[in-house]
């Protein structure tokens, strides 16, 4: 036994690197030779380009070139591509207006790209952007969801009524049946708050030019550089795949935001064939603000109708979703397949009808955010069904209980598309409810209040999907890429082993992870394993890192190379041992002839493969290196139960998480540890959502929360300890049965918070929190509600 | 351009730079370390975070030229070869980290909490982690590697 294998809390490999500060992140890379860039960016939020002067810029001391939209039009390099066609309800394809790297002829929103200039230092290059004489054209902005879609003011011309897809999901005509034969209707209108990833790394690229191969390098700050290499070499800069190679090395955090192909990427390389010579590019903070793509931000008005006894009977939602100016990577995607697919969430509804509309608007391009649609799904759900529970007047645990898909009932196909596989979520629920003795709240609520502070407890019981496949399915649904994982598996001569995968390490412990993985399967301990990742030149193929899906896709690739290496080792080990292959046994890292004493250890065999003098030339090649490219049957389905106690203090409004109890199913754990530390980091993005952060743009599209001054990230002091606890149905659609947990937290959590909050202000007639549920609008609602009810 | 001299983990150094340097980009851009990291351009994520004179300061706010001759210590200088630092070792036990960015300030900042109360509670870790941000590990564990940081100092 090794230790190291799954199910172990094996400390992370990575950790002594970023320790000693030591990691390799893309700033912290430099290049011989090497300029820098500054992009100029647009201040207005909607304005026409009517003349950009560069040319007292170009003299400015250390400029090597200024580039701008209108040199790249010139060269006719492309729109930055989405990856996803979304239908709208008539058949007819999303519109998908250009999306031009660097503006040409018109902005769309504060920051979007208008020149780039390189110079000798970035100061230089910063202090000559100063230089440069734009003429802008202001035009009116459109901002809110509402006016967008009102028309008048167009982001694109070619997009009518600011409206890019009208699509729906679901059964119509079954759910106004559910509706007629409803006892109680119940209805909620809710804003899911537009929020900004903030990655702690802030985005940055590194482009080179080797005029003598005519081989292009980009160093980014990506989750997927195989995605960025198709999608920039292909669809922008026409460059072919073997005269492309992207590096992500070290990535200081994603979330999601780093999934996309940004223009960055796409100028950078582009100009650096133009100047000869490397140029690298750091995105400031207040850049990261204004240009990473933001999440969320839906509005939705949702109904459900339940029967005398509570049994839900039909779900109908309606949801605006704001893309941005552009469409960006995924952007089409989230707020549909990624979110109305999960209305069922827990729950047996018989019939679920929505549709969703997405607008552009003169803000940035909005894509996925940890969750990226779950949260928004779950958020929606959890309210509602919590609303029902007290206008109808049951218990919010009791509706939920007898609403809730029993475990029998799996595999379980929802009226929104999807098949769960597996799950239990009436004992993931039990689970929770007992460790954050639900039981005993009244009594805790009875003694806050001596102290006069309001006590309120809430749910949020959810299922989400993750590892999205088959290929063939998302394909079905518009996916323009496949979505499964590649692994190698390079056993070296004296039996060390290096794994080249396609996925991306940017905080999730992969590098210890896939060891262990490696470990369990070749006996071998893990410090003989090394995980490689990140090189389009090292790594065969990949699709990245999110989703949740690097364990529940890549780890199968891994497990299925890994098999092959043992499968080919035992035909050389039955050659060598002169016995018949199906009496070799491998185990521990040895392999055994079944009923004799002989054996050989894993590394012997390794060498015999790179040394083959005794060796079954005729049946198999020498060497030991295998390769696997893994396509899901299935999601993943993690799920389970969140419920958060607060306490509020009526005089000034601010709540505090007294408790927070985290159950979830995430399938077969690998690494507890990691896995708790995945948890913790999504619940705090969750209570982030729910109590602190929130984006806003004004109505001229100036971004009001730019910074960290005005932007609340959440900080220790704004959070609890975690319960956390996983209780897993072992998955059922991947060899490894596992599912996923890198989203669970975020998605569970923002509705347990606000329910949590809702349940303390009930007694005083507060009905609605909109998120952030910050200390200010707590204290206003609380004011609200006493004038009305004194009015009443 | 004026040379600035000062003392990094140890050892003498200078450089020349533009008198608008800040010390991290010194530090980054001049010296070659990288392991102080540049999260905002603000001074509130605490990602630059050393210690001058032994006090810890946010490296972005400070000019190079304001540490001429200061004795200046980063992430590079607490490991002894290959032995991590107890603090450093408390974050790997602990599984303090994750994608590592925020973890050299943290580090830096947590060393000098415990140099000025050698025995905090986890309300006085949160409350000195004010200038720190992380955006992965939801801080939970974070408090618990230094408050085990704390412990192991005390010896
Ligand atoms: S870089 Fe953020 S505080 Fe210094
Ligand atoms: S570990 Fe990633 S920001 Fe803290």
């Amino acid at each position: 036994m090794t230790g190291t294998g799954i199910g172990a809390s094996v400390k992370r490999v990575e950790d002594q690197r970023f320790l000693t500060g030591n990691g390799n992140y893309t700033d912290d890379i430099n290049r011989p030779g090497q300029s820098h860039a500054w992009i100029l960016r647009s201040p207005h939020a909607h304005a026409t380009l009517k003349s950009v002067d560069t040319s007292k810029a170009e003299k400015a001391d250390g400029v090597i070139a200024i580039f701008t939209g209108a040199d790249m039009a010139a060269d006719e390099i492309g729109g930055l591509p989405c990856g996803w066609q979304i239908h709208n309800k008539d058949g007819s394809p999303m519109l998908e207006p250009g999306h031009p790297p660097l503006a040409h002829e018109k902005v769309r929103y504060v920051g979007d790209q208008v020149a780039i200039v390189i110079a000798a230092t970035r100061d230089a290059a910063r202090d000559a952007a100063e230089l440069i004489e734009i003429d802008y054209g202001v035009l009116p902005a459109v901002i809110d969801m509402d006016s967008a879609l009102a028309g008048g003011t167009l982001v694109h011309d070619d997009v009518p009524n600011n409206r890019c897809f009208d699509w729906e999901i679901g059964e119509k005509d079954a759910v106004d049946e559910a509706f007629a034969a409803a006892d109680h209707v119940v209805s909620i209108d809710l804003v899911n708050n537009r929020l900004i990833p903030n990655a702690m790394e802030p985005r940055a690229a590194i482009s080179d030019f080797d005029r003598s191969t005519s081989q292009y390098t980009l160093f980014t700050t990506s989750q997927n550089p195989h995605v960025i290499r198709l999608l920039m070499g292909a669809f922008v800069l026409q460059i072919p795949e073997h005269k492309l190679r992207v590096v992500a090395p070290d990535v200081g955090g994603g979330f999601g935001s780093k999934i996309f192909h940004y223009a960055e990427e796409a100028i950078l390389t582009w100009a650096a064939a133009k100047v000869h010579q490397p140029i690298k590019w750091t995105a400031e903070r207040s850049e990261s603000f204004a240009t990473d793509a933001h999440g969320r931000d839906h509005e939705s008005h949702a109904e459900l109708a339940l029967d005398k006894s509570g049994k839900f009977l039909g779900l109908r939602v309606a949801t605006k979703a704001n893309v941005g100016a552009y469409l960006s990577t995924f952007g089409s995607s989230v707020p549909t397949y990624l979110y109305a697919t999960l209305l069922a969430g827990v729950y047996t509804t018989p019939a679920i009808y929505a549709e969703v509309q997405t607008v552009f608007t003169n803000t940035v391009p909005v894509d996925a955010y940890r969750g990226a649609g779950r949260p928004e799904c779950t958020y929606l759900l959890e309210r509602l069904v919590t609303k029902a529970a007290r206008e109808v007047g049951i218990d919010p645990v009791e509706l939920r209980k007898m609403n809730m898909i029993q475990p029998d009932q799996y595999p379980y196909q929802t009226p929104v598309a999807l098949m769960y596989d597996c799950g239990d979520s009436p004992a993931t629920f039990a689970s929770a409810l007992k460790a954050s003795d639900y039981a005993g709240f009244e009594k805790r609520r009875a003694a806050a209040e001596k102290s006069g502070k309001l006590r309120g407890i809430g749910i949020s019981t959810y299922v989400e999907a993750c590892g999205i496949a088959p290929s063939a399915v998302a394909g079905a649904l518009g996916a323009r890429a496949g979505l499964y994982e590649s692994a190698q598996v390079r056993v070296h001569p004296t039996g060390s082993v290096t794994v080249y995968t396609g996925t991306h390490n940017h905080g999730q412990g992969h590098e210890t992870t896939f060891a262990q993985l490696v470990s369990e399967s070749f006996g071998i301990p893990i410090d003989q394993i090394e995980i490689s990742h990140g090189d389009t030149d090292q790594v065969q193929f990949g699709m990245g890192t999110y989703g949740s899906r690097s364990l529940a896709v890549g780890g199968p690739a891994i497990l299925n190379a890994c098999n092959k290496v043992i499968d080919k080792a035992k035909k050389i080990a039955a050659h060598i041992m002169e016995a018949d292959v199906s009496d070799i046994e491998f185990a521990d890292g040895k392999f055994t002839v079944a009923g004799t004493d002989k054996e050989m250890a894993f590394g012997e065999i390794s060498l015999a493969a790179y040394v083959p003098h005794n060796y079954p030339i005729e049946e198999i090649e020498p060497g030991l290196d295998e390769n696997a490219f893994y396509d899901p049957l299935n999601f993943s389905f993690p799920g389970g139960a969140h419920i958060c106690e607060v306490e509020v203090d009526p005089e000034t409004g601010d709540s505090e998480i007294i408790s927070f109890t985290a159950v979830d199913d995430v399938g077969r754990v690998v690494n507890p540890m990691i896995v708790e530390g995945q948890v913790h980091g999504g619940l705090a993005q969750g209570v982030g959502q729910a109590m602190l952060e929130g984006c806003v743009y004004d109505d001229n599209g100036q971004l009001l929360t730019g910074s960290y001054m005005d932007y609340t990230m959440p900080r220790a002091d704004d959070l609890p300890n975690f319960s956390v606890a996983t209780q897993s149905v072992m998955g059922a659609s991947n060899p490894l049965e596992v599912k996923g947990v890198g989203e669970v937290g975020a998605i569970g959590s923002p509705p347990a918070v606000v329910n949590a909050i809702l349940d303390a202000l009930a007694p005083l007639g507060v009905e609605d929190i909109s998120m952030p549920a910050t200390p200010l609008k707590v204290w206003q609602a609380i004011q609200e509600s006493s004038v009305r009810q004194a009015a009443e | 351009m004026p040379t600035v001299s000062m003392t990094v983990n140890g050892k003498s150094v200078s450089a020349e730079v533009e008198p608008r340097t800040l010390l991290v980009q010194y530090l980054r851009e001049s010296l070659g370390m990288t392991g102080t990291h540049v999260g905002c351009d603000t001074s509130q994520c605490g990602a630059c975070v050393v210690h001058v004179n032994g006090e810890s300061l946010k490296s972005c706010t400070m000019l190079a030229a304001q540490a001429e001759g200061a004795d200046v210590t980063t992430i590079e200088g607490l490991a002894n070869g290959d032995e991590l630092h107890p603090m450093q070792e408390a974050f790997r036990e602990n599984h303090g980290l994750q994608c590592g960015f925020c973890t050299p300030g943290m580090v830096m900042s947590a060393l000098d909490l415990v140099q000025k109360n050698s025995d905090p509670s986890e309300q006085e870790v949160r409350e000195w982690l004010e200038g720190n941000l992380c955006r992965c590990t939801g801080y939970h564990n974070i408090v618990k590697s230094i408050l085990a940081g704390a412990q192991a100092l005390k010896g």
